[in-house]
């Protein structure tokens, strides 16, 4: 089959609105005999239920979370970008565009990506209207900040909270349309499979996590909102919960899962501190905007700091090596965080970690501190000279735009991030790559549909900061109820699907065999000890830095691992009952497979791009080489195995922008 | 450090359930205390033994999944932080640990530390949202200027996480500092005090009908809210309330 | 408005409101209490007028009736609800991490203050109540001489008594260490002047009660 990506045409600018005026609608007592299923109740997935409801559809929505306020959207601390201009330094839909097309190094589409600069001063108005409370201004109008990858402060933000804050904006919109009966709300439930019924996506298999019931559930459409699969990596800073499940099963139903290998490691995260460790925590990117990152320059002081008889603070500042500022003079610590985490790769390799596993980094506040505080003094009339005095006013301000995120540090690691700088090393964050959808947000299963992170679309191979919840909203808010309709238009006479039929059958079956399989297995290994072994393969071979023969090796031990797992796997317990490591089980077997996938896509793609680096395609001063060849999106169709995916390639395009390095020296 | 954990366990909702004691050895003050449960069970996994089954999620403390009472205490020891945030330096040697689910009427156990929380979703069901329609016509974001402070405190009320802390530490099991802080919240801010009277009453019923008890202002809920929602909130939805209830 | 007593908070208002105005009356009572101390005539000037004002007999003293019960059976119903709210109870619990003594043993202070209430009835109310209304006698007077202070003094002298309504008077205090901040918070009162409120609330629910106790130990020593 070949990919139709359906780009409307003319000119960028009127794609959107053009596309809009003419795609089908559903007219309002129509939409009442539609029912959509929505899976996954994160920024995408809810704020997708609450608008399809509020347009007139009957949505079923799914979480595995008790509740879908719990979505791990929540968990995103920084902000959301949006091309309002408040700020008045030149900010532009057409420089959000931009920034994130060139973020993205080139490798997302140029259509999708200028319609999400497009829809996001609308999602800001539209959260505002539900009562986000956003940073404000003491004139009461909205703050912004700056983050990563951009010359500009476009960034909306509620303290470390904002995905929090959106989170409860869409769980609200969803529990308004839950209260008028409009959506039919199914949490602690998992989906086992999508149904494909004459060729379209009809309905879902989903096993109610407390009771162990499998249950079948029927739609006209079916949208998955189902977040990313870095969990595949063991450690990262998703939940625990985070799984591939539900884009696994659709892929293997028949949509194309593209760019598998497109993951972000994120530059600021906690090192971690044992074998024990069962996840990695975030610290927020708008830390870069005060924080600057150093190592030691000697490796005299790297050892003193790792015995302990050498305090950071201590250290000269002409005996450190702040190497961001070093390197990307431009830019500086907010150089996007492909870069940043290479960066503190390439340091702590070269033996200059500053904590005993060798793979830390500091990030340092104290000239904050310093700037900040001199600057109150100044506006208080105080001494500026008072060095105490300005640090503790510096503190204050710091304490103020961060407090929650110096809290977290303290709790987890036991120190005083107001007093020692903060170490941190990069952790698997978010992935761009995902099912393949056309600009519609359809996959390749006419039917089903992809939203948020767990498509592919807008970040290309490296997201920026602050973008993710602008896609998940978009999605959710701006585009899919839209393109939706389009399709549904020819459902008006269809009726209720039923799940009698010979399909439904079967796809519960292969469910209840899966589980069958798992529950009756009486192996002598957890599922956490298969799942540790595929996070350590994941990250050493495929990690931040990957070459052929590493992930070559990758793709022989993950399909080793998998057969062991289905071979060694125990697990207690029954299929009936709330079961943890049943649905765990569940999950980690198709991240066994997603992970060969994952290896055997960085394998293919022989060039460096964005969080995809290839060892072998480098810059001599060690910076990404794009390669003109790879400037297309790799959609595997699956076969059977992993191994045997058939690539298929959407070329990119780029008519209105300028394909150029990506400096940001 | 060895310690013995005293750990409640119960099959289902209709089983009587029991506090079972589990000795552990070799702890790490530096992992966490959910991390600690991880290694219990995955000793429990090897001997054949069902894993304790808790809700946890997010583990950095915003997504208000877990839900423990340990050694008395929700969330543990520690205060402003979840029990995935807790960590295992806040005990020493030898200590006895016990952990309970949430108790509340309101608050079925589904099976050993796990308790159903739907009664929050269905209070917020009741009124707590703005309604607004997702048109992308929605006057500019900046409109309506909006007092700094009111915005500030607006935010406070908004960073609760669900978790159910308040209703496990109150003598009561009163759930008003949770639905003091939605009220709170939407009160404050221009957008949200168009419905605010429908919302305040809505909200309340919904509360009461779910078997929460009333508040008798001990001051539990704010000491344990791992978000430090502070009780001005309840005073609030109070003052709401009897405004409300005087003009409806 | 129908039904506000239904309602979790219209209770909890209802509850604070009767508080309110439980501590406006305990402050007048000392306030012509502590009369006794400083002079016996005025005291009794004071307790004639209040014993047969009729405003203060028949307008006043059944509001005060009426709020007394309120605030008991209130109480009582209260708990009883809030028991219900938690049926198991935990196997350790460790509250006074979070919350003071006073704030969560409001039922027993209380049921105190009850026990010490029927027997300050059956000692000053109920006599009162019969001289004036069944004998009929309106006049106050007690061979030729006002009885009120007489009546007080006589009461003080058995030593089981003074201890009685001191023990009566800590548990007041400690009822009103919670109750008074509680009463305002409960209105809705909770703003920059909540420390203020705070701060009046311990020096009352301290003095107050210690006042009445040194009343009844002045006349117990001095007679």
């Amino acid at each position: 089959m070949a990919l139709d990506s359906k780009i409307p045409k003319g000119p960028l600018a009127d794609k959107w609105t053009n596309h809009k005026n003419e795609i089908n609608l559903v007219n309002p007592a129509n939409k009442r005999l539609i029912d959509v299923i929505v899976v996954g109740t994160g920024l995408a997935g809810g704020s997708a239920a609450a608008t399809l409801a509020e347009l007139g559809y009957n949505v079923k929505a799914f979480c595995f979370q008790d509740s879908p306020r719990r979505a791990h959207s929540i968990a995103a601390q920084g902000g959301i970008n949006a091309a309002k201009n408040y700020q008045g330094d030149g900010d532009s839909t057409y420089r959000l565009f931009y920034d994130t097309v060139k973020g993205g190094d080139y490798r997302s589409r140029e259509a999708n990506v200028h319609r999400l600069a497009e829809v996001s001063t609308n999602i800001i108005d539209q959260c505002v209207a539900q009562g986000v409370p956003f940073a404000r201004d003491y004139g009461g109008l909205l703050d912004n900040r700056s983050f990563g990858g951009v010359l500009v402060s476009r960034t909306f933000y509620a303290k470390g909270q904002t995905g929090q804050q959106l989170l409860l904006g869409a769980y609200s919109a969803m529990n308004r349309q839950i209260g008028r009966g409009k959506i039919k709300m199914f949490t602690r439930h998992e989906m086992l499979d999508v149904v494909i019924v004459d060729g379209k996506a009809r309905g879902i298999i989903a096993r109610n996590l407390v009771t162990g019931e499998i249950e079948r559930h029927s739609a006209h459409a079916v949208v998955l909102g189902t977040g990313g699969y870095g969990n595949a990596f063991y450690l990262s800073t998703y939940a625990m919960g985070s799984n591939v499940t539900a884009a696994w099963k659709a892929h293997k139903r028949g949509a194309y899962f593209a760019n598998p290998c497109y993951t972000q490691i994120h530059p600021t995260c906690i090192p971690v501190s044992g074998d024990h460790q069962s996840k990695l925590t975030l610290m927020s990117e708008s830390l870069r905007n005060d924080g600057r990152i150093w190592v030691p320059k000697h490796k005299k002081d790297v050892e003193a700091i790792r015995e302990g008889s050498l305090k950071p603070t201590d250290l000269a500042e002409e005996d450190r090596d702040y190497y961001l500022e070093r390197r990307y003079p431009a830019f500086g610590n907010l150089v996007p965080r492909d870069v940043a985490s290479r960066a503190a790769k390439e340091r702590c390799d070269e033996g200059y970690g500053v904590n005993k596993t060798g793979e830390a980094v500091y990030l340092d506040f104290a000239s904050a501190f310093m700037r900040y505080g001199k600057e109150q003094a100044h506006v208080k009339g105080l001494d500026e000279n008072d060095e105490s005095l300005v640090k503790k006013l510096g503190q204050e301000i710091v304490k103020n735009k961060y407090g929650n995120l110096f809290q977290m540090y303290e709790k987890i690691v036991d120190q005083n991030p107001y007093e020692t700088p903060m170490m941190i090393y990069p952790a698997v964050h978010y992935t761009m790559g995902g099912i393949w959808v056309d600009y519609n947000l359809m996959t390749t299963v006419p039917g089903l549909y992809c939203i948020g992170e767990a498509n592919f679309s807008d970040h290309g191979a490296n997201r920026l900061g602050a973008s993710a919840l602008m896609q998940g909203l978009a999605d959710g808010y701006f585009v899919l109820p839209y393109t939706i309709g389009d399709y549904l238009a020819d459902d008006i006479r269809t009726g209720p699907i039923s799940t009698d039929s010979k399909e439904f059958d079967e796809a519960e079956k292969s469910a209840t065999d899966i589980i069958d399989k798992l529950v009756n297995n009486e192996g002598t290994h957890s599922v956490d000890y298969f799942h540790k072994k595929l996070g350590k393969i994941m990250w050493n071979k495929c990690g931040m830095a990957r070459n052929e023969k590493d992930l070559k090796e990758a793709i022989t031990e993950i399909a080793e691992l998998r057969a062991e797992f289905w071979k060694d796997v125990k697990i207690p317990g029954k299929a009936d009952e709330y079961n943890e490591e049943l649905a765990k089980a569940g999950r980690v077997a198709d991240f066994l497979e997603l992970g060969e996938l994952f290896a055997k896509d960085a394998l293919v793609r022989e060039e460096s791009a964005g969080g995809h680096f290839r060892e072998e395609y480098q810059t001599p001063e060690g910076e990404a080489m794009r390669r003109k060849e790879f400037q297309f999106v790799s959609a595997w169709e699956y076969k059977g195995e992993p191994k045997d995916a058939v690539l298929h390639k959407e070329d990119l395009v780029y008519e209105n922008i300028e394909v150029k390095e990506r400096s940001y020296k | 450090m060895n310690l013995t954990l005293k750990i409640w366990r119960q099959k289902n909702a209709s089983d009587k359930g029991k506090i079972v004691d589990y000795p552990m050895s070799d702890v790490s003050p530096d992992m966490s205390f959910l991390e600690m449960l991880d290694v219990l069970n995955q000793e429990l996994i090897d001997k054949g033994e069902e894993p304790i089954a808790f809700d946890h999620d997010c583990r950095e403390g915003i997504c208000g999944m877990c839900s423990m009472y340990v050694n008395g205490r929700a969330h543990g020891p520690d205060s402003m932080i979840t029990v995935c945030q807790l960590h295992m330096r806040s005990f020493n040697d030898g200590d006895t640990i016990f952990i309970e689910p949430w108790r509340a009427t309101a608050f079925p156990v589904i099976k050993d530390l796990i308790v159903d929380r739907s009664a929050f979703d269905r209070i917020q069901h009741a009124g707590g949202f703005i309604s607004v329609n997702t048109s992308g016509n929605t006057q500019d974001a900046n409109a309506i200027p909006i007092e700094k402070e009111n915005a500030d405190k607006a935010f406070d009320a908004a960073t609760c996480i669900g978790c159910g802390a308040c209703v496990a530490s109150c003598k009561n099991s009163s759930a008003m500092l949770f639905v003091s802080a939605k009220v709170s919240q939407f009160a404050l801010l221009p957008q949200g005090q168009v419905e605010a009277t429908d919302r305040v009453l809505n909200m309340v019923k919904q509360m009461d009908e779910e078997g929460f008890g009333n508040c008798t202002n001990t001051g539990a809920c704010e000491v344990e809210c791992p978000k430090g929602i502070s009780l001005e909130n309840i005073a609030r939805m109070n003052r709401e309330y009897l405004a409300a209830s005087f003009k409806g | 408005m129908s039904g506000i007593l239904n309602s979790s908070i219209g209770r909890k208002f209802a509850m604070a409101l009767s508080a309110l105005f439980l501590m406006f009356f305990i402050l007048q009572h000392f306030a012509i209490n502590i009369l006794s101390v400083f002079s016996p005539d005025t005291f009794n000037e004071v307790s004639h007028f209040m014993g047969t004002n009729p405003l203060v007999q028949f307008a006043l003293q059944p509001v005060l009736i009426f709020g007394v019960i309120f605030h008991f059976a209130m109480g009582f119903i209260l708990e009883i609800k809030n028991n219900k709210a938690r049926k198991v109870s935990y196997a350790k619990n460790s509250p006074s991490g979070n919350s003071t003594w006073m704030s969560r043993n409001m039922i027993w202070s209380g049921g105190f203050i009850l026990v010490f209430l029927i027997i300050h009835f059956i000692d000053f109310w109920i006599p009162e109540i019969n001289t004036k209304y069944i004998v009929g006698d309106m006049s106050g007077m007690h061979n030729g001489e006002f009885r009120y202070y007489e009546e007080l003094v006589h009461k003080f002298v058995p030593i089981w008594r003074v201890a009685l309504y001191c023990i009566g008077f800590v548990f007041l205090a400690l009822h009103l260490l919670h109750g008074f901040d509680s009463a305002f918070q409960s209105v809705g009162a909770n703003n920059k002047y909540t420390k203020g409120i705070k701060g009046l609330g311990k020096a009352y629910s301290i003095l107050i009660p210690l006042g009445f106790i040194f009343i009844a130990l002045y006349h117990h020593f001095n007679h």
